[in-house]
Parts: C-alpha cells; structure tokens; sequence
C-alpha cells in the first residue's frame, strides 16, 4: 500500500469546516500513525466530534484534505471510498445499534452486505467478535433494549470490528459507564490494538482512559490542534487550557509516573 | 490484488498435509470458504482414513479474525472426528490472534423450537385476549385517576393548570379549525353530489337536502372531527406524555409530590372536551354549506329552497344528537391517547408502537361509543 513517508493512515491538512456561519475547524494537521491508540481531548463544543464526522465522511468539509489509508477522499471515486468504509469501524457515544434487529444481525449486518459468505460462517464471524469483546454467545439472540449501557457499548464494538477493520474510531467509549467497565473497555481496546494491530482514534474525556491506554494524544482548542504528543508531554506543557484539563481537581498525582509501555 | 494459492493439501498415508499461503482476510473470505469446505470433506476422497492433519501457515503473510477462524475451524472439525491436529509455521506477530480466536466457543447454545403450530396459535389469540383485558383495566383505572384529580381540582381550584389548559385548547382546538372545516365542507360536499345523482333517477333530488342535513348533524360531522381529532391530538398527546415518560421527566413530578394525572392529563382531556363539541359544530356547519353549495350547483336546489327544506327536515333534537356524543368521544380520545402515553417503555420503537396503537384504539372506541349512542337513542326515541 502506497502510504506516503510516515505510516500514516489517517493524514487530515489544513482542515476547515464551515457550520452555522463560523469556522469550527479553522485549519486542522493532524495525523494517526498506523497501530498507534491516538486520544482526541478538546472542551465541550470544541469541534471534537466534528472532526471525527468529518473524516468519516458524515459532515462536508469547506476546504483542506483527508487522506485516508492512503487514498485522498475528495479524489476517491464510489468503489474506492466503500472500500475504505469497509477498512473502518465506528462506535458512536450511544452504540447506534440497529433497535429493530437482534445483537447477532447488528453484528452480522456489514458482514452480509460486504462479504457474502454462507449463513454459518457469518453467525460464526458474529459469535467470533461478540466472544472478542467479552460477551458471551447468548446475547446474541437479545435486542438492544435489552441490554445494559456496558454491553450495548461492546455489542457496538464488536459491529465495528465486524470486518476486522484497520482504523477504529471511539466516539467516548467509556462515557456513561461504571469505573470498573471503564477500566475494563480500556483494557479491551488494549487488547485489540495487540491482537489485530489496529489503528485507534479515541475521543474521550475520561482521564483515566487516556493515561492507560493512549500512545499519543492531540489537543483541540480553537478550531486547531493545539498540542499534540505523549501523556507526558501534555503533563509538561505550559498551555493554560491544558494545565487546567491535565492538572486539575480530576487528575491523580501519580500520573506524571507513566503506566504505560 | 489476488490472493495467489491460498490453501493447497497434500495426503499422505495416514494423514494431510494442508499448506496455507496469501492474504487470510476478510476480503478473501469468500474464496477461501469453500476451500476450507473441501479440506473439510477431503476424508470421503481419501482411501485410507485420515488419522492426522497439519496446517502450515508459515506462507500466510495477512491474517486476521476470518482467517483465524476458517484454519481453527477446520482444526477443530477434524479433531471432533477423531483425528490428531497440529498446527505449524504461525507467524509470532499472529500468535494474540490466534490465541483469541482459539479461545472463542462460537457456537449458540441451542434453543427450543416452538412446532406446535396449534397450540403457538392458542397461545396468540389468549395473548391477544389478556391484552385487551389489560386495556379495559388500564382505561378504567386513568377514567378513576382522572375523576380524583377532578375533584381535588374542583374542591381547590388553585391547583388547576389553567395556563396549560390554554395552551393545549389553541393547539388542539384553534389550530385544527381549518383543517377540520376542509374535511367536513368535502364530506358534506360528497355526500350531496353522491345522493343528488342516485335520487335523481326516483326524481326524488329534494330529498338530498333531508339526507345530508340528518345525516351530518347526527354522525358524519361529530365522526369526522373526532377521527380527525385521534389522529391529529391524540398522537399528540400520546407521543409528548410517552417522551416524558422516556426521559424520566413523569417521574421526576412525582417525586416533587406532584401527581401527573393531574399536572399533564387532566388539562389536556379538559381541553379535548371544550374542543370537540365546539370543532364539531364548526364541522356540521361546514358539512352542511359544503352540501348546500353542492346542490346549487350540480343540483340545481337554490339556497333558499335548501333552507326552508332543511328546516322542515332536522330539528333541534337531530343537532342535539351529534353535539351530546361530542364530548364523549372527547373524553375517550383523552383517555387512550393518554394510558397509551404513559404505558411508553425506554426504547423509540415503543413510542412509536404505542402512538399508533393510540390512534388505533382512540378510532375503534369512538366508533364503538357511536354505535352504543345509536341504540341509545333509538331506545328513548330521540
């Protein structure tokens, strides 16, 4: 695959998104390194999920580039861009599971359309990736109303992950959950980023989740990247904005000490 | 890109000898699974039966879940019949995946099948029953809740949300009057072209007059505007009280110590009752000049003759009919759309299933209550 100097699969230039008459996004680099778990953090209204619209195509953009896998969105024609959207997964901050079809079709759903295998194999692949994200084969046969916020997360992991793809978007995945599944949705993500070797963008508030399961982590702020890098630089960094987010009431000390790697 | 030899095998005396190369992807899924098959079927080929396999994946050079699955579950596959499997060559960096594909059970626990189709039919028709027993309960117990918060309101009137009852009045009463004056103006206009061209062949044209007047002030205008009414406010109420009801709001006004039937409910349904009585006599006027309009003009009947006809033909008991059911239906409207409402569970499909079901009930029991009022009447001779 031809990807340019650096492995980069997502590389996002001098993005502008124009919405309800100003700029959110007035010139965004930014870049995610292919295997790397990228924590996005911006305030509330910063333009954070605008930007993760925006590169999966939700939301049109004014002007800049994004390139994606190495194929540039704006030049991509119909095929090329189903098959980057076959090589991404998304998890929305509400799951965004199909309400009408059971946790197994959900799962099966973008594997039957993509695919085509035979049924036994594709309820197979669901059970696969309901087993990979910590849940147990018997719900598949439950409807998302009948699940917890936890496992309605995990189910919408494991639709994401349905066609084992490249890139993950998280859209806070730890959001609305208890500390201790949390803990254990950063120590899944951990666990798929080893054994699939995929390439994760995180946007979260959860400091937590940051510390342990972030390589790298960007700063919006302004309609820019204000700051991007390791735990450890975000902690040694002077701006106010992210004294105050890194270094504030909900911080723990023992951060400047590194968990990770 | 093409996925070159994926999968080729060997047999040897005792065994086979799979070699595994290429892209194991998802993208190639769909070739590699009926190669996985036959691996799977090589035993009926072979002569001697095969008592070992080894899959080497030493050439693999991209792997992921569908890969990892097809190769494990043909391993799996020959290790229920019997056989000795082994699998070598795994690239280091394939090792996790492995590991956690292998892990996987991935097989459903069976579930018992319903085949008695008799007995799965029973079982609906006594599912269906119970819930119509259900309904009566949970309209009678509202009709109760909807009494007691009456007549707290009548012995303190303070409590009484008059602001909200203004606001539900413009909304299901004000801003329903044109659309109800255009249905009922063309009900009243159909049904006196349609009974204009039928009596005209008896000669009988003048009848018409007799026709739409009794036919509209008794049933047709208060039926129209109550459907209309379900379908227009009815849903309405039944979506907004379901959509409190969903965000908790309904529960956060009871814990406050206030009761819902009588914040949210009871001001709409008095609303409906001012309502409908008065839409319905907006209706009946338009049915009627739609009827008159009609019969100048396709039947050549003049106003002035449609009036002093339609004098002689209806009396006040004929309008008092179709106005007295009016706020019965109100109050039936009310009542359903708002159990309904209230019955709304967390997800958007309930809300959805339960606002049609609202309309649905609201329609039927209107006409039910029309049907009962028939008899009614015809049995004290009005």
């Amino acid at each position: 695959m031809a990807n340019g100097a650096t492995d980069a699969v997502i590389k996002v230039k001098n993005l502008v998104v124009h919405l309800d008459n100003r700029n959110v996004l007035n010139g965004v680099h930014l870049e995610l390194v292919r295997g790397e778990i990228l924590g996005f953090v911006g305030a509330s209204g910063a333009g954070k999920s605008v930007l993760t619209r925006t590169i999966v195509g939700l939301l049109p953009k004014t002007s800049g580039t994004i390139e994606v896998l190495g194929v540039d969105l704006d030049k991509a024609d119909h095929r090329q861009t189903q098959a980057i959207d076959r090589r991404w997964g998304v998890l929305f901050q509400q799951g965004a599971l199909f309400s009408s079809l059971n946790v197994g079709k959900n799962v099966e759903f973008p594997i039957r359309e993509y695919l085509r295998l035979s049924n036994e194999l594709t309820q197979e692949m669901a059970i696969a990736k309901l087993e990979m994200v910590g849940l147990k084969p018997d719900v598949y046969r439950n409807y998302p109303s009948e699940l917890s916020g936890g496992m309605i997360k995990r189910v919408a992991l494991a639709r994401a992950l349905a066609l084992d793809p490249e890139i993950l978007f998280l859209d806070e995945p730890t959001s609305g959950l208890d500390p201790i599944s949390a803990g254990e949705f950063d120590q899944l993500i951990l666990t798929l980023q080893e054994t699939l070797g995929i390439s994760v963008f995180m946007v979260t508030h959860d400091l937590d989740s940051l510390h342990r399961t972030c390589d790298r982590i960007a700063v919006l702020g302004e309609g820019k990247i204000i700051e991007a890098g390791t735990m450890d630089q975000m902690l040694a960094s002077q701006h106010p904005w992210l004294k105050s987010y890194f270094h504030g009431a909900r911080a723990h000390d023992d951060w400047h000490v590194a968990v990770k790697g | 890109m093409t996925a070159g030899t994926l999968l080729s095998g060997q047999i040897r005396s005792d065994g086979l000898d799979l070699a595994a190369a290429g892209s194991w992807t998802a993208e190639h899924a769909r070739e590699l699974e009926p190669l996985v098959e036959a691996a799977t079927r090589a035993q009926a080929h072979g002569q001697a039966a095969v008592r070992r396999i080894v899959i080497d994946v030493a050439k693999v050079d991209r792997l992921d879940t569908y890969g990892a699955w097809l190769i494990e579950r043909t391993l799996r596959i020959w290790k229920s019949r019997g056989c000795d499997t082994q699998l070598v060559g795994l690239p280091d960096n394939y090792s996790n995946l492995f590991k956690k594909v292998r892990a996987g059970a991935h097989v459903l626990t069976t579930q018992p099948r319903r085949s008695n189709s008799i007995a799965a039919t029973l079982e609906s028709v006594g599912r269906t029953m119970s819930a119509v027993g259900a309904d009566a309960i949970m309209l009678t117990q509202m009709a109760g809740a909807l009494v007691v918060a009456f007549a707290r309101v009548v012995v303190n009137p303070f409590k009484f949300r008059l602001t909200s009852m203004v606001n539900h009045l413009e909304r299901v009463g004000w801003n329903a009057v044109p659309i109800i004056l255009l249905i009922t103006f063309l009900i009243g206009a159909i049904l006196a072209q349609q009974g204009i061209f039928h009596f005209r062949t008896f000669g009988a044209d003048i009848y018409v007059v007799d026709m739409v007047g009794v036919l509209v002030l008794r049933e047709v205008g208060v039926l129209i505007v109550c459907i209309m009414v379900a379908g227009r406010s009815g849903s309405a109420y039944t979506a907004e009280l379901g959509s409190m009801k969903m965000r908790e709001e309904v529960d956060a006004l009871r814990i406050m110590g206030f009761d819902p039937v009588e914040v949210l409910i009871l001001p709409r349904i008095l609303a409906l009752i001012i309502t409908v009585p008065i839409l319905t006599f907006l209706g009946d006027m338009a049915a009627i000049y739609g009827g008159g309009l009609v019969s100048w003009l396709y039947g050549g009947i003049e106003p002035t003759v449609f009036m002093s006809r339609l004098q002689d033909s209806v009396s006040v008991q004929t309008f008092a009919v179709g106005m007295i059911k009016a706020p019965f239906m109100a109050v039936v409207i009310g009542l359903v759309a708002c159990a309904e409402g209230l019955q709304v569970k967390g997800s958007a499909e309930s809300l959805g299933a339960k606002t049609t079901d609202s309309v649905v009930k609201a329609i039927f029991l209107v006409i039910v209550m029309d049907g009962a009022f028939a008899i009614f009447f015809a049995a004290i001779g009005m």
